[in-house]
């Protein structure tokens, strides 16, 4: 924990510094907005001298084993050449390794992961291309890679089980094009999702889609004291990242998020997001939009891109439109500017 | 052997305990005797007190070793906190933990505490209200909670007094084995509910143990306080009994007030008129249990203020101390020393009895019937306050 707000004694000026943060993520919940209000500066609160805090929770994250700013835009193409048939081939290596990451401020969970981080790296490729997975389980436990996709039932990741210590290579083509993912799974099923071993795989179509400033987004969360339910909700692992730091996203602008729910216990998710409506293509299978929402479900392991806009500038939360899993870490905002300063 | 003086023989093992404790925490020993396993955390809600727009959270760590909190959460919400005494609280150690946040008066809620390996401690207020603060107005309160509980139904249960002096020897046998089962009927109850107490008690400060050196204790001191006096023939030694009676009701009481004012300070009592009703009925029988053993006696009316005044104060006390610095660890204390006073006092009735009887048996139809009759009063007029 580099941030040490919660062993040092708190000042008025902090209470109010915290307000105007929930001032900025105007439609919190009810009770951050009031905070908020009360804490806009001059202002005294009529509720004696106690200024209400806010559901963002104490302090930051700094060892996530990923920074969900680097993790939103960072997307791995494998390394590529060409087969004799001209087909563009990816190699990729995922590592399945045992890592303790911070999923709350000053809270540590004993995770399984590949290649040391949470989600695991989005992999990109096109329909068509010869997808080769070099895996190596270097965890203490039993895992696979399965990915979702069509392909071969011996490169499904699911009987071929691979011991510590020991190699597999996935190999298949790339296809449908749409935004897939890939897990581990190995038996238990639920406790290995739940440990941290899965992330995006994300296939192109052959046209590309429109040019768009590109993010993803894994909504998860961490069952920390294993009593089968989580304890924290998040986008990309951090509870609140994109909310103590937000998006900054430029006016106009075509914004896509792939957004991919790998939540364990909690049957469904969601995504709301204020002051505007996304166009929903549903599991990324179609370059026509499905739906017109400003509010959409997931399953468990389902996956949809999201296409918007904004007309104006300031600040727009998006979060779980379940309040609970909201206030505990789902929960970011879009600062819409007119120009990005790099 | 000779030459070497007493006090190195007392101190020698001591000093070698002390040498290989040291041994054995600094010399790494403590890592291998572990083997690599988790730390075991335990955090227990010592007190939880709500003022306008705040939780305010005691933790005590009754574990092995230290826990940090990380984060909190109120009702599946994480909230900003601050802690006075820092996050990492040492083995035995406190913390007080302050929440701002905008509960809802009259409604339930729930803190959870997030440790920094990811353990949850979950304290559920049932009734939000704002803890009464020490003003005049409080005392105020509680003084009349523990006058309506505790003084005066034990001054009225002393008006028995003129009818005991009128019975026959016999039949005050029966009223005093009837206090004897009114006696072990409080002295259960306390315990029952000091082993209640014990279990929210932090594991460190082990509270079922507690409860026996806080009776034990009590029975004790009882008897080394009050030993001759008690065992005296005549009037005198009658007198010591009443007062004995007198103070292990007190004590009793100690404990009943802390325990009405602390559950009346975080709104969990509804303390209606039923209730206060029940409790003045239920404690009346007090009043006639400190008056029969010197109902032949003629004691003054200074002497009968002074019995009811120890037997019934101590519910104020007890309510004031309850609804202002309550502790499941307090309370045991309390209540196991009600009872173990409760013990001592019953014993010194027996002896009563047994010596008024002389040669003949304690036990006639009419003092195990009085015995019987007086734990069923309890239980009857306990009904009324039983929640």
């Amino acid at each position: 924990m580099t941030d040490d707000a919660s062993t040092r004694p708190v000042s008025r000026r902090d209470l109010v510094r915290r307000g105007a943060l929930g001032l900025a993520g105007v439609a919190a919940a009810s009770q951050a907005l009031r905070a908020a209000e009360r804490g806009l500066p001059g202002s005294v609160s009529p509720h004696g001298a106690h200024e209400p805090g806010n559901a963002v929770g104490q302090g930051r994250v700094s060892d996530a084993s990923i920074d969900p700013m680097v993790f939103l835009e960072q997307f791995d193409g494998g390394e590529v050449s060409r087969d004799a048939a001209g087909r563009t081939v990816r190699e990729f290596h995922l590592t399945a390794v045992d890592r303790d990451i911070e999923v709350a401020p000053g809270v540590f969970y004993a995770a399984w992961t590949y290649n040391g981080q949470v989600p695991g790296p989005t992999l990109r490729a096109t329909e068509g291309d010869l997808v080769r997975v070099h895996f190596r389980n270097r965890g203490t436990h039993a895992h696979t890679i399965h990915f979702h996709g069509i392909h071969a039932a011996r490169m499904d990741g699911v009987f071929e089980v691979v011991h510590p210590g020991d190699n597999f290579v996935y190999e298949f083509e790339a296809k449908p094009f749409g935004l897939h993912l890939y897990h581990c799974h190995a038996v238990p099923l639920k406790k290995h999702i739940a440990k941290g071993l899965y992330g995006t795989f994300l296939v192109d179509p052959r046209t590309p889609r429109p040019a768009a400033r590109e993010m993803v987004m894994v909504l998860n969360g961490f069952d920390t004291n294993f009593d089968g339910e989580n304890e924290v909700y998040a986008v990309n692992t951090v509870p609140f990242a994109y909310h103590h730091e937000p998006i900054v996203v430029r006016r106009g602008e075509l914004q896509r998020i792939y957004m991919i729910n790998l939540l364990e216990f909690d049957l469904i998710n969601s995504m709301h997001l204020h002051g505007n409506f996304f166009h929903v293509y549903r599991t990324g299978t179609k370059l026509a939009p499905d739906e017109f929402t400003d509010t959409l479900m997931f399953c468990q392991g389902e996956r949809h891109i999201l296409e918007f806009a904004y007309e104006e500038t300031g600040r727009f939360m998006f979060h779980a439109h379940q309040s609970e899993f909201a206030e505990l870490g789902w929960m970011g905002l879009l600062d819409v500017v007119e120009r990005v300063i790099a | 052997m000779s030459r070497i003086p007493t006090p190195v023989w007392a101190l020698l093992p001591i000093v070698l305990l002390a040498v290989l404790g040291v041994a054995l925490v600094r010399g790494g020993l403590l890592d291998v005797l572990r083997g690599g396993a988790p730390p075991v955390e335990a955090l227990t809600f010592e007190r939880v007190t709500l003022a306008p727009d705040l939780i305010r959270v005691e933790l005590v760590n009754g574990g092995p070793d230290p826990v940090t909190v990380a984060q909190v959460m109120v009702d599946e919400a994480f909230w900003t906190f601050t802690s006075r005494a820092g996050t990492t609280i040492p083995r035995l150690g406190r913390t007080t933990i302050e929440i701002p946040y905008p509960w809802v008066e009259h409604e339930a809620h729930v803190v959870t505490v997030l440790t920094s390996t990811g353990l949850t401690f979950t304290h559920e207020i049932a009734v939000a209200r704002a803890t009464p603060t020490p003003d005049a107005r409080y005392f105020g309160v509680f003084t009349l909670i523990g006058l309506y509980v505790g003084v005066i139904p034990v001054a009225i249960g002393l008006l028995w007094y003129p009818l005991l002096r009128r019975l026959e020897r016999r039949w005050l046998h029966f009223v005093l084995a009837l206090t004897a089962g009114l006696l072990i009927f409080l002295g259960a109850d306390a315990l029952h509910e000091a082993l209640e107490a014990a279990e929210r008690v932090a594991g460190a400060y082990q509270g079922v143990l507690l409860v026996l050196v806080g009776a034990l204790g009590a029975v004790l001191l009882l008897q080394a306080a009050a030993g001759r006096r008690v065992g005296a023939e005549g009037p005198a030694g009658r007198r010591a009994v009443a007062w004995l009676i007198a103070l292990g009701i007190g004590l009793h009481n100690l404990g009943e007030g802390l325990a009405i004012g602390a559950a009346y300070a975080v709104g969990e009592a509804a303390l209606g008129a039923f209730l206060i009703v029940g409790f003045m009925v239920h404690n009346s029988t007090e009043g006639l249990g400190i008056v029969a053993p010197v109902a032949n006696d003629r004691p003054g009316l200074a002497t009968l203020a002074g019995l009811g005044a120890l037997a019934g104060l101590p519910t104020i006390a007890g309510a004031w101390i309850g609804g202002l610095a309550y502790s499941a660890t307090l309370a045991t204390l309390f209540l196991s020393v009600g009872a173990g006073a409760i013990a001592q006092v019953v014993v010194a009735l027996y002896r009563v009895v047994a010596r008024d009887t002389r040669d003949r048996p304690v036990w006639t139809p009419l003092t195990a019937g009085g015995l019987l009759t007086g734990l069923l009063v309890m239980y009857g007029t306990g009904l009324l306050v039983a929640g």
